[in-house]
């Protein structure tokens, strides 16, 4: 079996995978970061979106292969353990941007995407138009729009990157 | 999905001698068609060749009268490219308008242009402004690349490296964005470059990204919305599916062929 070796959350992990791992699995089931969901399996829902090189991308659309060497982010490498949340997690907090819950790893990797490519300040019109990749049953998206134009704003600004890394 | 063996070389040459060494291989771009293609069981590559690695392959230039853009080069990249947006706004237009964001921080033109989607939003662009597709064996115009649903003019062992665009004074794209895919039930790309006037349609016909010469004829008087007023395609030869019909599908086209008019003239 092929070997793979990225950066998870800053650390080094390495595996041996078959070449059709995909990068969700990998992080789920060999890694057990379990915060990376999967909603569709078909690209579509962004529920396993992560960071890779600091670029959101859906997690089940991506070899573990193609991933050899890249600095992967995901939802537990936000916040340290018992530290404080991420401005974008305590956003979605304070706005009650979530329900079930099970959508928002990925809302909240691909927002902090939109504050990397759109800056700080956010109108709701961007906001969702931004949202096209990420699907959420419950909430209808009003306390997800608010929570990101929240959690954007309490950023740290131009250090989004580090702040995902 | 199948398993498969993984590649990844670092210039066009091994990729094309791991195509030659393994016939039933698949080159992977931003792989946001072929894996779900492949997790359906619908593909069965036996190798993936990985060009992520593969120097050269990536940017957004310009050479002349030209804009060259390389096969690798991400939707999300192309997009903001300065050199597009300020020679060939309307072709900057055309990755922006691609599926949602995490898909156009992955895919890429060559990938687009190889796989040719019938309801793909690039080979519409390539097409309406007669693009060049370069490979690493030759160059190939675009009339003659798109030979039909998913198939191209490409031979075994060839890879797209780069696509080149004759910089049009006129040219913008618009697509009826299916709301769950984000592919285009109908996109429209019209173009004025001299006399060379061109209407490209994707999403619409059966046979996959088609020109429609009776508006190309009709805009030679006046490149203007107002050309195409009361004009309509047949329905026959266009794609009917539960998301459109047919007649649905070429009265799309006219409308949006208008609008596209309407971009590019500034109107």
């Amino acid at each position: 079996m092929p070997a793979v070796s990225m950066t998870v959350n800053g650390k080094a992990v390495t595996g041996d995978v078959e070449a059709r791992t995909l990068l969700v699995q990998f992080l789920r089931e060999h890694l057990r970061l379990t915060g990376t969901h999967v909603g569709c399996d078909t690209s579509q829902c962004g529920a396993c979106v992560v960071h890779v090189d600091g670029i959101a991308a859906k997690s089940c659309t991506l070899l573990a292969l193609q991933c050899e060497g890249a600095k992967v982010t995901t939802i537990e490498g936000l916040a340290e353990p018992n530290g404080p949340l991420h401005p974008m997690q305590e956003a979605f907090r304070e706005n009650h941007g979530l329900q079930c819950g099970y959508c928002t790893p990925g809302m909240i990797m691909s927002a902090l995407d939109i504050v990397r490519r759109h800056g700080n300040e956010l109108d709701e019109h961007t906001i969702r138009e931004q949202l096209d990749g990420n699907i959420c049953r419950c909430t209808g998206y009003h306390n997800i729009v608010k929570a990101i134009a929240a959690g954007a704003k309490n950023m740290p600004k131009a250090s989004t990157r580090q702040a995902a890394e | 999905m199948y398993n498969f063996t993984f590649h990844r070389p670092t210039t066009v040459r091994q990729a094309a001698g791991l195509l030659a060494r393994n016939p039933e291989a698949k080159l992977l771009a931003g792989g946001h068609s072929l894996i779900p293609v492949m997790k359906q069981r619908l593909a069965q590559p036996s190798a993936l060749i990985d060009l992520s690695l593969v120097e050269g392959l990536t940017g957004v230039e310009q050479k002349g009268r030209s804009i060259v853009i390389g096969a690798m080069t991400r939707h999300a990249d192309a997009a903001i490219s300065p050199v597009l947006q300020q020679a060939l706004p309307g072709l900057a237009a055309v990755p922006a308008a691609v599926g949602d964001p995490q898909v156009r921080n992955r895919g890429t033109i060559g990938g687009s242009v190889a796989n040719n989607d019938p309801n793909a939003d690039y080979p519409a662009a390539v097409l309406g402004l007669g693009a060049t597709i370069i490979t690493n064996k030759r160059r190939i115009a675009a009339d003659d690349f798109f030979t039909g649903m998913f198939s191209t003019a490409l031979e075994d062992g060839e890879i797209i490296t780069k696509i080149s665009f004759s910089i049009a004074k006129k040219a913008a794209y618009e697509k009826f964005k299916h709301p769950a895919s984000g592919f285009a039930l109908v996109g429209v790309f019209v173009s004025k470059r001299g006399a060379d006037i061109r209407v490209a349609v994707t999403g619409a016909g059966s046979n996959g990204v088609f020109r429609v010469k009776s508006f190309e004829e009709a805009l030679k008087k006046r490149f203007a919305a107002k050309s195409l007023e009361g004009m309509t395609i047949p329905a026959t030869g266009m794609n009917s599916d539960i998301h459109a019909s047919a007649e649905y599908r070429a009265h799309l086209v006219s409308v949006l062929a208008r609008r596209a008019l309407a971009k590019a003239t500034g109107g």
